[in-house]
């Protein structure tokens, strides 16, 4: 009745379907190398490339976004630095880093612990 | 003095109430979380896209066109700030964030306009946490914000208007719709019939939709019973099982699925604000409790929109302008009274007529609460934490918890990223049917600052 579906893995999830001439840009998505076309969202980006965005830590397996209008917080990934990026409101800029998983052990510094650092501020 | 008004939103009823208040003189601050206006019905795609507003909006294309045009011309007297969250609201100020900076404002305001829309109402299917999973609005902003289906195989299950509507999109698109299923009956009730009859040609519309579908091959299957989403934890979506109207078990094989049962407003501001809610039986939700012209139970305080009741966007728009010209009016402002005077009926009867059609189509697709309350024991609820139905009943039957902000608390439904967006309706219903308490009668969810949660390093400025 129906032909397979292409397996895990092989080629991305979301298909594009029109708008497909636009000027394309590099980034790297945990280190490898990928392309996006100006004007696509992270999310986008990372599902045109593969077929996961994340993996879910309470260990219910890969997840893709759900909203993707900025409600269900679903797609965060992170960029090198580790500042959080909610891939479904991020657009792709050229030479974008992102990484899937979070930061090992670093909290991203707050302006409190970098005041603290600097020794403005006593506690 | 100039009053200080404050909109939040710049969908529909946000540019509408905008357009009103620089009529009457008046600059208001637009806070919107999108990069562009439009909200998520008049989404705009982003800068170098081509498609024509024909084929992004269909029927609705002139209205996107005036809403978005009107919109640009508007910019010079508004300060609009895009890319804002608006976080909080405390006694006369709304307290925003600015999404890409981190920056923080508090913002002063005599009237606050609470334009802030609709997300999908969702109920949980069993396998719903597979990737793959999306909601309808997702579906729809993948095609019209990107150009993307959401899978090479499309399944779309839920009820209301846009589960047909973003089918139709997705086959005129050019995209493979495998099935649309319905939980609710392929014919209204004369009931509901009468209300959509408030918008005959809106209810002709979405008969030539579901036309269209059967013409393009898609399978349409109504009154069924959604039973699970197959995949697995690495693959996702594999397909659907659902029970159909005889009681056969049939599988539908995809790798997406665009889930939505109708809307549910995003009435967190208004919470935060201290607004009175009232729960309405038709569709099963708690609503700020609005007067005829948007006024909420605390003086200043304005929802128009789909956030305070889901009329749609023309709806939107005529509550919108109402709103602001009631703000205007109890600021005793003079242009804005005379707006006010001379719109203030036609507006309402416009409202009316649209409110008319919102309780036909509450009945013609009923939210399916019987069952939400029956998903087995396994089905994750919470899948911002994978937390489970059988999680849920046991914080009511071993716990005691006899009110949903105690279930939550217990249970941790509803705490997670979402905050409770996706899985509190549900929730709800689970939560009252495992303790025999009606829905009403169980508590709502009670909204959080912040509404959406904020990077650690945002900082409030002085």
């Amino acid at each position: 009745m129906s032909k397979p579906l292409p397996p895990a893995g092989s080629g991305g999830r979301f298909v594009r379907l029109a708008e497909t001439s636009r000027p394309a840009l590099h980034l790297r998505i945990d280190g490898e190398p990928a392309t996006a076309l100006e004007g696509d969202t992270l999310l986008v980006a990372l599902l045109t490339h593969g077929r996961r965005v994340r993996t879910s830590e309470f260990g219910d397996g890969t997840r893709a976004g759900f909203c993707l209008m900025g409600a269900c917080q679903d797609c965060w990934v992170w960029d090198e630095a580790g500042q959080r990026l909610r891939a479904c409101s991020t657009v792709v800029t050229e030479g974008l880093a992102v990484r899937t998983t979070p930061p090992a052990s670093s909290w991203p510094v707050t302006p409190e612990v970098a005041a603290r650092e600097r020794g403005e501020v006593s506690s | 003095m100039t009053p200080r008004i404050v909109i939040v939103g710049a969908g529909p009823a946000g540019v509408r109430a905008a357009q009103a208040l620089v009529e009457a003189g008046v600059r208001p601050i637009v806070i919107d979380e999108g990069r562009r206006d439009g909200g998520q019905i008049y989404r705009r795609q982003p800068e170098g896209f081509t498609r024509t507003h024909a084929m992004l909006y269909g029927s609705e294309a002139a209205k996107a066109q005036a809403l978005h045009n009107d919109f640009d011309a508007l910019r010079a007297q508004i300060d609009h700030r895009a890319e804002t969250l608006a976080w909080n609201v405390t006694a006369g100020q709304l307290h925003t964030v600015h999404a890409p900076s981190g920056e923080t404002a508090t913002l002063d305001f005599d009237a606050l306009i609470v334009c802030a829309g609709a997300t999908d109402r969702l109920m949980p299917v069993p396998g719903w946490h597979h990737a793959g999973c999306y909601s309808l609005g997702a579906a729809q902003i993948a095609l019209k914000a990107q150009a993307c289906a959401i899978g090479s195989r499309v399944v779309f299950m839920g009820s209301g208007p846009l589960l047909y509507l973003v089918a139709a999109q997705y086959v005129k698109a050019g995209a493979r719709v495998d099935a649309v299923l319905d939980t609710s009956p392929a014919l209204p009730t004369f009931t509901a019939l009468r209300g959509l009859l408030n918008r005959p040609r809106l209810l002709l519309r979405g008969l030539a939709l579901k036309a269209s579908l059967r013409l393009g091959g898609v399978k349409l299957l109504n009154r069924i019973s959604p039973l699970r989403i197959e995949g697995t934890a690495e693959g996702g979506v594999s397909g659907v099982v659902v029970r159909d109207a005889r009681g056969a078990e049939r599988r539908l094989a995809c790798d997406a699925v665009g889930l939505g049962w109708h809307l549910r407003a995003e009435t967190q501001l208004a919470d935060l604000a201290r607004c009175d809610f009232e729960f309405e039986p038709l569709s099963r939700q708690w609503l700020p409790r609005i007067d005829a012209c948007g006024r909420s139970s605390m003086p200043g305080v304005y929802l128009a929109g789909d956030g305070a009741r889901i009329l749609g966007a023309d709806g939107a728009e005529a509550a919108g302008r109402l709103a602001a010209l009631a703000a205007l009016d109890d600021l005793k402002h003079e242009r804005g009274r005379t707006l006010f005077a001379a719109e203030q009926a036609g507006l309402q009867r416009t409202l009316a007529t649209m409110n008319g059609f919102r309780e036909g189509l509450a009945q013609a697709f009923p939210w399916p609460h019987a069952q939400a309350a029956a998903l087995p024991n396994d089905a994750v609820v919470c899948r911002c934490e994978a937390v489970t139905a059988g999680e849920l009943r046991r914080s009511v039957r071993e716990l005691g918890s006899q009110e949903l902000n105690r279930a939550k608390a217990f249970s941790r439904v509803g705490m997670g990223r979402c905050q409770g967006r996706y899985c509190g309706h549900a929730a709800a219903e689970i939560v009252a049917a495992a303790a025999s308490i009606p829905v009403e009668k169980i508590g709502r969810l009670r909204g959080q600052a912040p509404v959406k949660p904020l990077s650690m390093s945002a900082q409030e400025h002085e």
